[in-house]
């Protein structure tokens, strides 16, 4: 197996403590980063995402998995700065206003990282104002928001007039999700897209930015 | 009244209570709001609550605990009120009971996750359980309801907990479960098979399912409970999954229709029947009529 396949594989395993050191076996072996990148973490990420997606594995798997991928990235992001290589865009993820549920955000955000995208991820709980400025801030082509609870979907709402009454609208695209939250729900507030789950979420980004 | 382990271990049917969050919100209660924190500062609110489930019909009532772990009431600065919380709630709803209903505590998941996929050890989480379990106990409940749980782990670290504070105290434990082409399983990718193993053997009275996506599926879940156990089952399911209807929530399954399939949950033998998310004193009050009714 080459080190590419092995770190794919100690990913799709959860296996951590063997990333780390496998991918500065990688980097030591003059691989450019952007290779580790796509064809080690992101490979065995993408598998975890198939592999959840049709329900062969479940969320533990997916967290073990974020937590390996993580550990190669930490070896990976210097380096990826250093020669100035760009994601393939810019999110801005968060759990709306009086939601602090944030397991299924997390998830939209290790898949969206799993798929190469930077996130920028807010947290829960957190006031329209701060998805515009953040994605203002950072430059980001997309607001992604969650919610859990049906009492809080009204705030997707606000953060999509914020957006338009920032005059962003059409750079900054905004796409809702949540166990309550509905397409039906996503074109009633005017937002750009809906993504049912996570997997689902990352689809719809890479859609909205032309990169499908 | 006679024990409530005695009425399961006899084959009674009783019918339990519908949703809470629902009721608190039409009562004011804050989004983002914890549903606990109306326990210290309205507990009129909670009676009021309760009588409406208690005149519907409900042999069982559940406290306004389900996130009365201090872990969980961490997460609002809730923490140091974990004891007042837990045993103010019972007290409300005693109020209204008397002898004419069962207490049992609602206790749900802690909010956070498990090592090694979470950040939180199982010793903690055990604890926080323990120290909402024995204050729940202590102010005096007939059993104990573990709910909504989707981690079999936590889910045995609450069972636990509450036979420990409470050696005798029956303990009803039910997990959520999502239809996938597999068949059952919770998020956290427990079986029906699994659940009911492993939540017998961690010393649970009865098993089986709460919240889910509708009465029909949940028919099937307690089918699949059944061909797995011969334990006493709890079923509460939703009204449904909620839909946006000029502006506002709604769930779509009328009590008729939640209580017209819940017939197929009374000819499995389902020993607690009654509803979560999206169901009202009505829709209790048409499960209370069909039960009587068989």
């Amino acid at each position: 197996m080459t080190v590419l396949a092995e770190i794919a594989d100690a990913v799709i395993q959860g296996d951590g403590p063997r990333v780390a050191p496998l991918t500065k076996q990688a980097i030591a072996a003059g691989i450019p980063p952007k290779e580790i990148l796509d064809a080690g973490l992101i490979a065995g990420m993408t598998v975890i995402g198939d592999r959840f997606r049709v329900h062969e594995i479940f969320l533990p798997d997916v967290l073990l998995a974020a937590k390996a991928m993580y550990a190669g990235m930490d070896e990976l992001k210097p380096l990826l700065l250093r020669d100035g290589i760009p994601s393939i865009g810019k999110v801005v993820i968060g759990s709306v206003k009086g939601d602090l549920h944030d397991i299924g955000k997390n998830l939209v955000g290790i898949m969206l990282k799993g798929a190469g995208f930077e996130v920028v991820d807010l947290g829960h709980d957190v006031a329209p104002e701060r998805y515009v400025s953040a994605a203002r801030e950072q430059g980001a082509a997309v607001i992604g928001m969650s919610a859990l609870l049906t009492t809080t979907m009204p705030v997707m709402r606000e953060v999509v007039e914020q957006v338009r009454a920032a005059g962003l609208a059409g750079q900054v695209r905004t796409v809702v999700g949540g166990a309550p939250v509905t397409e039906a729900f996503a074109r009633e507030i005017g937002a750009d897209a809906y993504g049912f789950d996570a997997g689902n979420a990352v689809d719809v980004v890479k859609g909205l930015l032309g990169r499908r | 009244m006679k024990p409530l382990l005695a009425r399961l271990v006899a084959g009674d049917r009783l019918v339990g209570d519908g949703a809470m969050g629902t009721m608190l919100f039409q009562r004011g209660l804050e989004p983002g709001r914890p549903p606990e924190s109306i326990t210290l500062s309205r507990p009129a609110v909670l009676e009021e609550i309760a009588q409406l489930y208690l005149d519907a019909g409900s042999d069982i009532l559940q406290t306004n605990t389900f996130g009365g772990s201090p872990l969980k009431l961490a997460l609002h600065g809730l923490e140091a009120e974990t004891e007042a919380i837990n045993r103010e709630a019972v007290r409300a709803v005693r109020r209204v009971a008397g002898d004419r209903a069962y207490v049992c505590a609602s206790c749900g998941p802690c909010g956070r996750l498990l090592e090694p996929y979470g950040d939180v050890s199982a010793a903690a989480v055990y604890e926080g359980f323990r120290r909402q379990l024995a204050a729940l106990c202590a102010a005096g409940v007939d059993g104990v309801i573990v709910e909504t749980m989707t981690d079999l782990a936590e889910a045995k670290l609450a069972v636990r907990a509450a036979k420990e504070v409470s050696p005798g105290i029956p303990v009803l434990a039910t997990m959520t479960f999502d239809a996938t082409p597999r068949g059952f399983f919770t998020i956290m990718g427990v079986s029906v098979a699994a659940a009911a193993a492993g939540l017998l053997e961690a010393g649970a009275d009865a098993v089986g399912s709460n919240c889910g996506s509708g009465i029909e599926q949940m028919v099937q879940v307690a089918r699949e409970f059944r061909r797995h156990t011969a334990v006493p089952l709890v079923i509460q399911a939703n009204a449904g999954l909620p839909k946006l209807v000029d502006g506002r929530l709604e769930y779509d399954e009328t009590p008729a229709f939640f209580a017209d399939k819940a017939r197929e949950l009374a000819e499995l033998g389902v020993s607690v029947i009654g509803g979560c998310c999206g169901t009202t004193p009505d829709h209790i009050a048409a499960l209370r009529a069909m039960v009587d009714g068989l």
